[in-house]
């Protein structure tokens, strides 16, 4: 018998799934309750007329308990995942998370622990958080940490708020009004400038150079205004390029009056090789959940500590953990306490102490990497982005000439020629078995592709996508209808974004189900 | 080959101005419709809003990212299409045509005289592409 023979079953594993509404038949019900052995209640007796439903839950699937597993599970096989493969997707440093940091999330004693236990019973759980603030301030040379922040966004926001507390307290209230302007490159995440303007702050745009770097003198002309609080800076920036002039960016900065504030969404390039603190940088956010392999996507949680110099210290949020000189613990070690008395903090910016379980993966991260693992790390991303950029260099157009970082930025520009754009070149991936890379951002780099293998990829995969990256190339020039149509190989092709986003179906309803029939 | 129109005026910011007496009607190029791609959303300010020359006046959503779109003149709202609202896709469509997306009163219309002409913008454009 030919495959083509074969009817397949539609819960066949290469079939679209149906909708669980469109599973449902009259009468199903997933459970069964016993006879009942107390008098029964008129259910007008405990819940008013008003507040019951009487279409009898119409439209709701009546499916049994099987049918519910077996839906749920059929898709989640569909599901990519860094589990699956590379994820190159750039700004996002999708690397593989060990399953030892799992493993140490879930030792009951920390996963079981109240938030509100008290101080002596969670003296284990302080130390954590204390033992990874003080690796985190060694990783960025800034003393000062607070593990609070949720995710990046967050940690950004309570960056910014820092800096205008600094600048409130050093200028007094008066003199600081007239210091609310925000820098931030036109290369930057989408997300400074929201942090900026949340944060009060008014949002000035500086120019990159041809060469993907901040404009020095655009910086020195818009410093010169006196007004600047502070600069937004992505070190290295998000075309994947390290700011070489970062000491001279900060000094023009500082000399202006204002603060610098870096994103750390790119530390994977610099973790164990270079400090954000030596470079001059006042304060910097982490993202735990990219850089020290906690889970990432899906809606988080994430974790955005914020480093501080010592200066910006007493700003940080708190509560903050810190070890106590005085107390002993019974056993002879340092006790660990929680302190609200920083009377300038910006105060709690996140319920508890932050999202604990990323920083018990984080810390485990740390420790079995140690010292020389953490900077083989960062080699390893580095020089795993530095192949793709010398192996795709004959196929695509690279826009800027500096080595790259972590992560490589090419354009569509020579396959736009037989009209064939980032997004199709993204979509083919995909049945190359690949996730796409980051499309269409940095904004600045028309049809951009923004590629980060990260260090969890080896030299075979990492052949496997140049091998698909360059197939594509090819197929541009020789058969561009292949690309412009693709994905072909997934149970559903290429979907309409724009109507997506125009007229989005959020939820299934029961007319149109009929409507659509 | 993107088409720029002879008698309208063009900004840096691939914004056109089409004059009529003291009013100015703004809307973005096919350059830069073709350049954003599909558009989803077109946010416009309300009537009666003041604008100085190359102030933020709105933003366009495209399916590749959300973008600002400048007024290239300074002066009061008198007008916004609200056809945008329900269908972005003018944009797309007919950039210079139903996809305008303000009309600015203009306080000063001597502006107009330093955008620049569509054999200017034309010139600016390929020299950004290439």
């Amino acid at each position: 018998m030919r495959s083509t023979d074969i009817t397949k079953v539609t819960s066949h594993i290469s079939h679209n799934e149906a909708l669980i509404f469109e599973r449902s038949q009259t009468g199903r019900i997933g459970y069964r309750l016993p006879p009942l052995d107390v008098d029964e209640t008129a259910i007008d007796e405990i819940v008013p007329k008003k507040f019951q439903r009487d279409d009898d839950l119409e439209g709701l699937p009546e499916v049994s308990e099987v049918d519910v597993i077996r839906h749920f599970t059929r898709m989640s096989t569909w599901n990519y995942s860094i589990d699956l493969g590379m994820y190159p997707l750039g700004s996002c440093t999708m690397k593989y998370n060990s399953r030892l940091n799992e493993k140490v999330a879930r030792i009951p004693g920390f996963a079981n622990l109240h938030p509100l236990a008290d101080e002596k019973e969670a003296q284990g759980a302080l130390q954590i958080i204390y033992e990874l603030q003080h690796h985190l301030a060694e990783i960025t040379g800034l003393p000062g940490v607070s593990l609070q922040p949720a995710a990046g966004a967050h940690g950004e926001m309570t960056g910014v708020m820092i800096i205008r507390a600094y600048i409130d307290a050093r200028d007094g209230e008066g003199a600081s009004a007239n210091r609310r302007t925000m820098l931030i490159p036109d290369s930057a995440h989408g997300t400074n400038p929201a942090s900026a303007h949340l944060s009060g702050f008014s949002v000035k745009t500086i120019r990159s150079t041809a060469e993907g770097l901040t404009d020095l003198a655009h910086l020195r002309e818009i410093c010169s205004h006196g007004d600047v609080a502070g600069l937004m800076l992505t070190n290295p920036n998000t075309l994947g390029l390290f700011e070489r002039n970062i000491q001279e960016i900060c000094q023009i900065v500082h000399d202006a009056g204002g603060l610098v504030y870096m994103d750390g969404a790119n530390m994977n390039a610099l973790v164990g090789v270079a400090r954000p603190g030596d470079m001059g940088v006042d304060v910097i956010h982490l993202n735990l959940h990219k850089t020290f392999s906690t889970p990432h996507g899906g809606g988080g949680p994430g974790c955005g500590p914020c480093c501080s110099t010592a200066e910006l210290e007493p700003f940080l949020p708190v509560p903050r953990i810190v070890k106590s000189e005085s107390d002993v613990s019974p056993g002879g070690g340092a006790t660990f306490r929680v302190d609200f008395n920083y009377p300038q903090s910006i105060g709690r910016v996140k319920a508890f102490f932050g999202n604990y379980g990323m920083m018990l993966r984080a810390l485990a991260y740390i420790q079995t990497h140690g010292n020389d693992g953490l900077r083989e790390a960062t080699e390893a991303a580095v020089l795993n982005s530095r192949y793709i950029a010398h192996e795709l260099a004959s196929d695509y157009e690279k826009p800027f000439d500096a080595p790259s970082m972590h992560e490589v930025v090419f354009t569509d520009k020579r396959q736009s020629r037989k009209g064939v754009h980032t997004l199709d070149i993204a979509k083919r991936l995909i049945d190359y078995g690949f996730h796409p890379m980051t499309i269409y951002f940095p904004l600045i780099v028309q049809g951009a592709m923004l590629i980060e293998p990260t260090e969890s990829v080896g030299h075979q995969e990492l052949d496997q996508f140049v091998a698909a990256m360059r197939a594509i190339a090819r197929e541009a020039v020789d058969d561009p209808e292949l690309v412009l149509n693709a994905p072909h190989s997934t149970r559903i092709g290429r979907l309409d974004e724009a109507a997506a986003a125009r007229k989005p179906v959020l939820r299934w309803k029961p007319k149109q189900a009929a409507s659509a029939g | 080959m993107a088409n720029v129109p002879e008698n309208l005026h063009y900004s840096k910011d691939h914004e056109w101005v089409r004059v009529e007496g003291d009013i100015a009607v703004v809307g973005i190029t096919d350059y830069a419709q073709n350049s954003l791609g599909d558009v989803v959303y077109v946010e416009l300010p309300k009537v009666g809003e003041e604008f100085a020359a190359n102030e933020s006046f709105g933003s366009v959503e495209s399916v590749k990212a959300v973008s600002e779109v400048f007024s290239p003149v300074s002066g009061t709202v008198a007008e916004v299409n609200e056809v945008l609202n329900d269908e972005p896709e003018k944009v797309n469509g007919d950039s210079y045509g139903e996809g305008w997306m303000i009309k600015v009163r203009m306080s000063n219309s001597g502006e107009v005289d330093s955008l620049l002409t569509a054999a200017e913008y034309e010139d600016f454009t390929k020299a950004e592409t290439e």
